[in-house]
């Protein structure tokens, strides 16, 4: 291996496309590690009430409305924090507070849903809040009266009072619907929603967040727990990079020092590591790693394990020790031996680095292997239930009927970054192993 | 009238100048049948005996399979001797094992026939000549340096710095093999063994590579044994020569007398098969014995050249091996056409 | 072309396209065999002679960057074939090739007898029993014991082995047989009955040879002539006995001299240096940095000479000429 080989690498287009790709990939999982460090993310990702409230529920990226004519609105989010509050004491304790929102609706498609998240101080009688909504074209609608409580979330999708009030449609809809129009269309301009609380106490106060859902959201989308898909994008990349990687580089070596030192020792030694080679290969994983993941863990570092423990063995110890019995024989070898080179040393520095040329575009290769491995683990339910990685994107997929629901980016965008990991390493794969082994530069 | 003369005979113990003997060498490789069963021995050492003085440099001739290249593996230990004794300055070293076959090892250094293959690929030259010293525990990497560099300018391999970082790749055959002589050179050993130095490398280069390996030889007062089939460079690189055959030493002498005096219809078959540049070859046939060189597993019985010689005495040659004769002083032949003067070697008084 | 000339060979050309550049095996290279006489093209590894039996034979590689020249057997310029019809005429038909290390090129699975007679069923059309019928005479003349035909190659030795790969180049009864190195590979006294095994063949069947070897001790049991090549260029050719007694070219007797002799008491000489690379060949004589004859006009490339009826390119025989080719010549005289 030496300089000129690198260089060489410049040559294949195809390299340099998969090389940039895998630096980009790195990149990517050095910022997501940092900027979203790993017991936050399994603590986020988890979920709960809190965590991803502010979301829509399945809804594709906000990019998604390029392509579309009829454009999808996007969340649109005020707290009453965000305000002045107009208070004006009534009288004995009575309080208005009111607040006033404005906001303009220029979306083609109707919200997801409208939920209003109140909380409120106060010691023995809870406020009282009354709902006006005004349209753009200045019809004004009692949309709610009711008295909330220390927490309290107001449904609007799911008010049947509201819901008949709007003659059959659900909030969401009926709120918005343009009056003149045959079809159903959200009557676009500006809205207003005005929110006025009676509180019975001096010091009772209360605050609200109003969401009115879009139907799309952020760079990659929802799933269903209204969890930011991109953080699962993000967050595979390090998980399928290290376990590709680590399950590779791990497995290559210690075959390849099996192998060394089986050609090496000859005798039994090669003998026994050949049988265990045969017994070995003809072992089914899938059953075997299903098994230890119910019956015992489903760490991902667990299956990280009995991968490598399954892949050492493998097939590519014989044709390694195809290669290594060649070598075996050579001129160089010999000489070694004849001025005092021990068994270690001729295995470690003249044998393994003759064969690593060979080793290295298999690797490479194989690292989307086990990336794909991973993936498919987590697809059939085993994969580490804590942490977010690409498989796990496409279980939820699938045990929520993605495709059945039309929901294409769910399971698109995962399946897009495994084959692009897949194809940057297999290009860069090919590459190698046409620079290292010339013979097949021919072809 | 045969007097029988006994080499080392006064005493049991090798002579103070010889550096290596040998004695009833046998080096068979066990044949086995689907890995275990016994099926026989390749008997490709058979009964060698002869010494090697400090200084001296003797060739070994012979075609392939004649047991020269098992012979000189056998002498470092690649492979072990099936029967008899090597004596190295003294002590019997056949059985030696771990560090004092480190040792041992670090005192002959070896020079191989195909240059590229002796050099590992994937190490540049500084490196491949770092090896054995490491090996053998120069830890001080100081002196490392300085005796690499040395090595190199021995083989004249200069400027140093030229070419201490290429690879073997990136040199020609000649400055290949220059690396190999270096590399056998580094420890400062007492016996070099060549093993067709030069038959890989082109004429004009041939001269060259082994100009350099009796120049060192002289500076050093190295032993060396040059192995070859080639009998026209034997002439200008040693003093005596040993033809073998089928595992067989058939004859020693010092090489002039070899070649104006052969003795055995063998060796007489290898000096009319060399060629001498002449256009009048171009207009006869060469006299060439017939046959092939025999199976070792199953070599004829008696002299292992019987079926083959234009001399043959049925009833002598095909049952007995003929002993070492010494018909003249010095020069050695195991042929029954010289029977008488029989020469035996015993077994040395050695430390094992 | 006269009567007794077999091969007639101007300006081969043959330049392999490499990611380094392009490599000048053979450089406008001329020549002329006649018939039933051996020419022994006479280098050293790396000075283009192998990519020149493959030139002639057409046994091209994938990479070619140039191939031109005139190669004429028996009128015929055998360049001007299209390639199907020159595995139809003139592969194995009029000249036939033992290559480099034939004893490991044979084919491990098929047995000897049916390795040879292929190239007889092929080109001669004949079926296979009449094809091995013709292989058992093929065996005899070279030597092999006839019951070898239904051997595997692993079964028989170096040179038993290179017999039969001569005794494949026979079959066919070509009028022109290319060996390269035939015996590199083999002991000394498998070397001398292969060579015994040719000559015999010369005799008796007036086949012609184009030998191409670096060994000269050996070539010198075949040759009549003796074709040098250096750096992709033939560089002299003479015949046998002034050759090995007195070469013209300062390289040939440098050569020469680098010759152990069995019987000679002066040490060999060598010469110092390498060969230029075929990448990028010197301008002027490529012998020149090497050559301790040079003078200033070495710093051009020599045409060839013709000295006493042979060539020889060297500008030391520029007043002895008695006739001058140019360096790229067109088979003029000037």
């Amino acid at each position: 291996m030496n300089l000129q080989q690198f260089r060489d690498i410049t040559r294949y287009p195809s390299a340099i496309a998969g090389l940039i790709i895998i630096l980009l990939l790195i990149a990517i999982s050095i910022y997501t590690i940092f900027a979203y460090p790993y017991q936050e993310t399994v603590v986020k990702w988890r979920g709960g009430d809190r965590v991803w409230q502010d979301n829509p529920r399945t809804v594709p990226p906000t990019w998604t409305n390029l392509f579309r004519r009829k454009k999808l609105p996007e969340s649109i989010i005020f707290r009453s924090q965000d305000v002045e509050k107009q208070v004006t004491p009534l009288k004995d304790e009575l309080t208005d507070i009111s607040t006033e929102f404005t906001f303009d609706y220029t979306a083609d498609e109707f919200p997801q849903e409208i939920i209003i998240f109140f909380t409120s101080t106060f010691e023995k009688k809870a406020p009282y809040i009354s709902l006006t909504w005004i349209t753009p074209d200045g019809r004004k609608l009692d949309i709610g009266d009711f008295s909330i409580d220390k927490t309290y979330t107001r449904r609007l999708s799911q008010d049947e009072k509201l819901t008949k009030k709007l003659n059959g449609q659900p909030a969401e809809i009926g709120l918005f619907a343009d009056p003149n129009s045959q079809e159903l269309k959200p009557l676009k301009g500006t809205y207003k929603l005005q929110v006025a609380g009676l509180t019975f106490e001096p010091d009772s106060d209360f605050d609200f967040k109003t969401v009115i859902y879009g139907k799309v959201f952020g760079l990659a989308g929802t799933d269903h727990l209204r969890r930011d898909l991109m953080l699962a994008l993000l967050w595979g990349t390090p998980v399928a990079l290290a376990f590709g990687l680590l399950a590779a580089v791990i497995t290559s070596l210690l075959t390849m020092i099996i192998a060394a030192a089986g050609t090496w020792y000859g005798g039994w030694v090669d003998s026994l590591i050949q049988r265990i080679t045969e017994i070995y290969m003809m072992l089914p994983w899938l059953p075997i790693l299903i098994m230890v993941g119910v019956f015992y863990s489903r760490s991902l570092w667990v299956m990280l394990g009995v991968v490598i423990l399954l892949s050492i063995f493998s097939a590519s110890i014989k044709s390694y020790r195809a290669m290594f019995m060649q070598e075996r024989e050579a001129g160089y070898i010999e000489a070694a031996q004849s001025y005092g080179a021990s068994n270690a040393r001729i295995i470690f520095f003249y044998l393994v680095p003759r064969i690593i040329p060979v080793l290295i575009p298999s690797l490479v290769v194989l690292i989307p292997s086990y990336v794909f491995l991973e993936a498919s683990l987590a697809v059939l339910g085993l994969g580490d239930p804590l942490m977010p990685t690409w498989g796990k994107i496409i279980n939820d997929a699938r045990t929520n009927g993605a495709l059945y629901k039309g929901l294409y980016y769910w399971v698109l965008e995962p399946s897009f970054m495994l084959m692009l990991t897949g194809f940057a390493f297999a290009m860069l794969g090919f590459a190698l192993d046409r620079i290292f082994n010339p013979r097949l530069r021919g072809m | 009238m045969s007097t029988d003369i006994q080499h080392n005979a006064t005493s049991s113990a090798p002579a103070d100048d010889v550096l290596i003997s040998v004695r009833n060498l046998h080096v068979w490789f066990e044949l086995k049948k689907w890995g275990f069963s016994h099926v026989g021995w390749v008997r490709a050492v058979d009964n060698v005996n002869f010494d090697l003085k400090r200084g001296e440099a003797i060739a070994i001739v012979g075609e392939s399979g004649c047991g020269k290249s098992s012979l000189m593996k056998t002498l470092l230990l690649l492979n072990r001797p099936h029967k008899g004794q090597v004596i190295f300055e003294g002590k019997d070293i056949s059985h030696l094992t771990g560090k004092e076959l480190k040792a041992y090892r670090s005192q002959i250094g070896y020079v191989q026939q195909d240059p590229y293959g002796a050099l590992p690929p994937f190490m540049p030259i500084h490196r491949i000549l770092e090896e054995p010293l490491i090996i053998n525990g120069i830890k001080d990497k100081q002196e490392r340096e300085e005796r690499i560099r040395n090595a190199m300018q021995e083989v004249a391999l200069t400027p140093v710095e030229d070419f201490l970082n290429k690879y073997p790749h990136m040199l020609s055959g000649g400055q290949q093999q220059r690396v190999v002589i270096a590399r056998a050179m580094i420890l400062e050993p007492k016996l070099l063994v060549a093993d067709e130095p030069v038959s890989m490398l082109d004429a004009s280069v041939r001269v060259e590579i082994l100009r350099l390996l009796r120049k060192l030889q002289e500076q050093y007062n190295l032993s060396v044994m040059y192995i070859t089939h080639d009998l026209s460079t034997v002439r200008f690189f040693s003093e005596r020569i040993f033809v073998m055959y089928a595992g067989k030493l058939v004859e020693q002498t010092h090489i002039v007398e070899l070649l104006h005096n052969p003795l055995h219809p063998y060796t007489k078959a290898l000096l009319t098969g060399t060629s001498v540049p002449d256009a009048a070859n171009a207009k006869h046939l060469k006299k060439v014995p017939p046959g092939e060189p025999p199976s070792l597993v199953k070599p004829p019985p008696g002299c292992r050249f019987h079926p083959r010689c234009e001399h043959f005495m049925a009833g002598k040659c095909d049952a007995e091996e003929p002993p070492h004769f010494e018909p003249i002083p010095g020069h050695i032949v195991n042929c029954w056409l010289y029977e008488g003067n029989r020469v035996s070697y015993p077994e040395l008084e050695a430390e094992v | 072309m006269n009567e007794t000339t077999l091969l007639h060979v101007e300006d081969l050309v043959l330049y392999f396209k490499t990611s380094r550049g392009l490599v000048q095996a053979v450089d406008h290279v001329s020549f002329d065999l006649h018939k039933n006489k051996a020419v022994v093209i006479l280098g050293e590894s790396g000075c283009g002679k192998s990519s020149m039996a493959k030139a002639i034979l057409r046994l091209l590689p994938r990479n070619v960057g140039r191939y031109e020249g005139r190669v004429f057997i028996d009128d015929l310029d055998i360049m001007t074939l299209s390639d199907e019809d020159f595995r139809k005429q003139v592969r194995w038909v009029k000249i036939s090739m033992v290559p480099q290390a034939a004893m490991n090129a044979l084919n491990p699975v098929l047995r000897a007898g049916d390795q040879v007679a292929e190239p007889a069923m092929i080109h001669l059309g004949l079926k296979k029993e009449d094809a091995l019928d013709l292989a058992r005479e093929m065996f005899q003349r070279v030597g092999v014991p006839v019951d070898f035909l239904t051997r595997y190659p692993f079964e028989l030795s170096g040179g038993m082995r290179q017999r039969v790969a001569i005794a494949m180049a026979l079959i066919t009864k070509p009028q022109l047989i290319v060996l390269d190195e035939p015996t590199s590979a083999l002991d000394l006294l498998t070397q001398a009955n292969i060579m015994n095994v040719l000559k015999t063949i010369k005799w008796e069947t007036g086949t012609s040879y184009i030998l191409i070897t670096h060994d000269i001790a050996t070539s010198s049991e075949l040759a009549d002539e003796v074709a040098v090549m250096y750096a992709g260029q033939i560089i002299e050719v003479n015949d046998a006995e002034h050759f090995f007694e007195k070469p013209l070219h300062p390289y040939s007797q440098k050569l020469m001299a680098s010759v152990p002799k069995l019987y000679g008491t002066e040490e060999p000489d060598f010469i110092p240096g390498r060969p230029p690379s075929l990448l990028n060949p010197p301008s002027g004589c490529r012998f020149a940095d090497r050559c301790h004859l040079r003078f200033d006009k070495c710093s051009q490339e020599p045409p060839t000479f013709i000295v006493d009826g042979h060539p020889v390119k060297c500008w030391l025989y520029e007043k002895e000429a008695s006739a001058t080719l140019s360096p790229a010549n067109k088979g003029e005289v000037s």
